[in-house]
């Protein structure tokens, strides 16, 4: 609290004494300072420095502090519903300050040029007035596994972490849409949030982003006040927001306030080229790609975590390592899990779970012997139900880094 | 307007070439003044951190208990708090880079001159960043030394130095 207060101190001092006393502070002049717009502190000094996440798993890799940008290593992500503090965060602005959160006074507005009504909901209506459902939906970042490409992709370098599956409880978006009428032009769904812009500019949206009406109206697209029976954890959106498992995390609108339903591509924040989308024909590495030929990603494709041992696990030849892990596939089911120690010359088949529900990710098992002492990669690699399998190496490379679902690799040693 | 006023014109271009010495020399004041503050209490700093030495940071996992103490430090050429290479262009890069996002953004970050480039382009266009003008060059100079892209394949082999060995606990069979 201490400190909390000494950075709030330092935050309102650079603040009050604008350009002049940061150029003092840093002994330089902030060139072209005066364009800077109303509102923007420049944090030339770093005040801001987090001390840990709250609510979060000390264990999490933090990518990023402005905006929270922060994924699981593979081990922590066990469990088969992902706890809320191993879950990963995406933040693209700043989510609103949790004391302006107030429960009674939060409302979600229905509204837009396709829908037949305006609508606006406290949390308690939406809680009372439509029937609540519990569904286990996977949420993976679109630019999961970015660190990976060559040559390298802008953004946040995501590893393997941005992924998880948690049990969501809300009530279904199709519900309420329905309750505000939906017109026979709907195209699109698009979310605003309560989070606010890095740049300080209140005019600028951080993200608006949203779904096509046919996945808006899947049963297991919720609008949700709860991550495993608790509220949503405040990084990842308190007290309300969107899920549509199985899609780009963006889609997912976290400090939901507002849903429009558009007669066309919803046009927010980060749904233009080239946020969120890949090329619409593939490219070289490397290649300059044309706004007008990037496409929107939808359902995100088939991968899979080996989430036990934690890499670097070292075992006797006599002993037998058990592996597990989660497999999941957008839109679609996992219809194989196999795992490789030969680096894909062969491979052998795991147990797998059935989905606890629709758009759940699903649990993996198996017994590895190995045939002498040395080192070892165990390479996993789930296939979904029309046959489409992850690839060995980068998938297709993109300018943005999405989509990569190489199949995931642990080392071993057999000593 | 000008046109019928040659006399108001020659007035405003007289004004703006002034505006821009005023302004240059409110830098090089400051910049004389900032550099004669770092003068005067630069060392209190210095014996401060000194004394927290012990503090150690991870590059990848969080530690919450050390981030106070290394404020502002500089340790094997990367200053801690920003986790940017510390060189001649640093303050420069600092002051005009980190007041949207975090200096960790930057450090994960791979990519050509060129590439760099399209990104501030970008920010500028679509994220509100100002025009860099002088700076520009040193910061994209600053980026592409010390922040360029590997060459890893069409996919990089799983990094040895990162991974933990450990002895795997189990029941005997």
């Amino acid at each position: 609290m201490e400190q909390q207060a000494n950075k709030i101190r330092r935050r309102n001092f650079l603040k009050k004494g604008g350009i002049t006393s940061l150029s003092l502070a840093l002994g330089m002049p902030i060139v072209f300072g005066k364009n800077l717009p109303d509102g923007v502190t420049p944090i030339g000094l770093d005040s801001e420095t987090i001390q840990g996440l709250p609510n979060k798993h000390p264990e999490m890799t933090i990518l990023n502090d402005r905006p929270i940008n922060a994924e699981a290593p593979a081990h922590l992500l066990d469990e088969s519903i992902t706890s809320a503090e191993r879950f990963f965060v995406r933040n693209n602005g700043i989510p609103p300050e949790k004391s302006s959160i107030n429960l009674e006074k939060w409302t979600l507005t229905i509204e837009g040029e396709s829908a037949k009504t305006t609508k606006t909901f406290t949390l308690a209506e939406l809680k009372k007035q439509f029937k609540n459902y519990t569904y286990q939906l996977t949420l993976e970042c679109g630019g999961n596994g970015r660190k990976e490409f060559n040559p390298p992709a802008k953004g946040n370098q995501w590893s393997i972490g941005a992924v998880g599956c948690a049990a969501w409880t809300g009530v279904r978006l199709k519900d309420v849409l329905a309750e505000v009428g939906v017109k026979g032009d709907a195209v699109y769904i698009g979310y605003y949030g309560k989070d606010t812009h890095l740049s300080g500019s209140l005019e600028k949206q951080p993200i608006s982003r949203g779904v096509p009406i046919s996945k808006a109206m899947e049963d297991e697209s919720l609008i949700a006040w709860a991550m495993n029976g608790e509220p949503l954890p405040y990084l990842n959106g308190y007290p309300l927001r969107l899920v549509f498992g199985g899609w780009p995390a963006s889609c997912s609108g976290k400090w939901l306030h507002k849903i429009v339903i558009r007669n066309q591509v919803h046009d927010g924040a980060k749904m233009a080229a080239p946020s969120y989308r890949v090329p619409c024909k593939p490219v070289p590495p490397g290649s300059k790609v044309d706004n007008k030929d990037m496409c929107i990603i939808e359902s995100m494709p088939v991968k899979s975590l080996i989430t036990f041992p934690k890499t670097g696990a070292t075992i006797k030849l006599n002993q037998n390592l058990p592996i597990k892990g989660h497999a999941w596939a957008g839109d679609l089911a996992v219809s194989a899990m196999q795992v490789s120690i030969d680096f894909g010359a062969t491979w052998q088949t795991c147990a797998l779970s059935q989905p606890a529900n629709r758009l759940a990710w699903q649990d993996f098992s198996g017994q590895i012997s190995f045939p002498q002492k040395g080192y070892y990669e165990i390479w996993a690699k789930a296939t979904d139900e029309n046959g489409e399998a992850q690839p060995m190496v980068l998938p297709g490379w993109n300018p943005k880094g999405y989509l990569n679902n190489a199949c995931h690799r642990i080392a071993v040693k057999v000593v | 307007m000008s046109k019928n006023n040659p006399n108001s014109l020659q007035n405003k271009t007289w004004l703006k070439v002034f505006d821009s010495f005023l302004t240059t020399l409110k830098a090089i004041v400051f910049l004389i003044f900032g550099t004669l503050l770092y003068g005067i209490f630069g060392h209190h700093f210095d014996f401060n951190f000194k004394k927290n030495d012990v503090a150690q940071k991870s590059t990848r996992t969080y530690n919450s208990t050390a981030i106070e103490e290394d404020w502002d430090k500089v340790e094997n050429g990367i200053h801690l708090q920003t986790g940017l290479v510390h060189d001649a262009s640093f303050d420069i890069v600092r002051a005009n880079c980190t007041a949207c996002h975090s200096g960790k953004l930057i450090a994960q970050n791979r990519a050509t001159r060129e590439g760099w480039l399209q990104m501030i382009r970008w920010m500028q266009e679509t994220q509100g960043l100002w025009e860099l003008g002088v700076n520009e060059p040193k910061i994209l100079d600053y980026l592409a030394e010390h922040y360029a892209p590997e060459e890893t394949g069409r996919r990089a082999n799983i990094d040895m130095a990162a991974v933990e060995w450990y002895i795997l606990e189990m029941e005997e069979d």
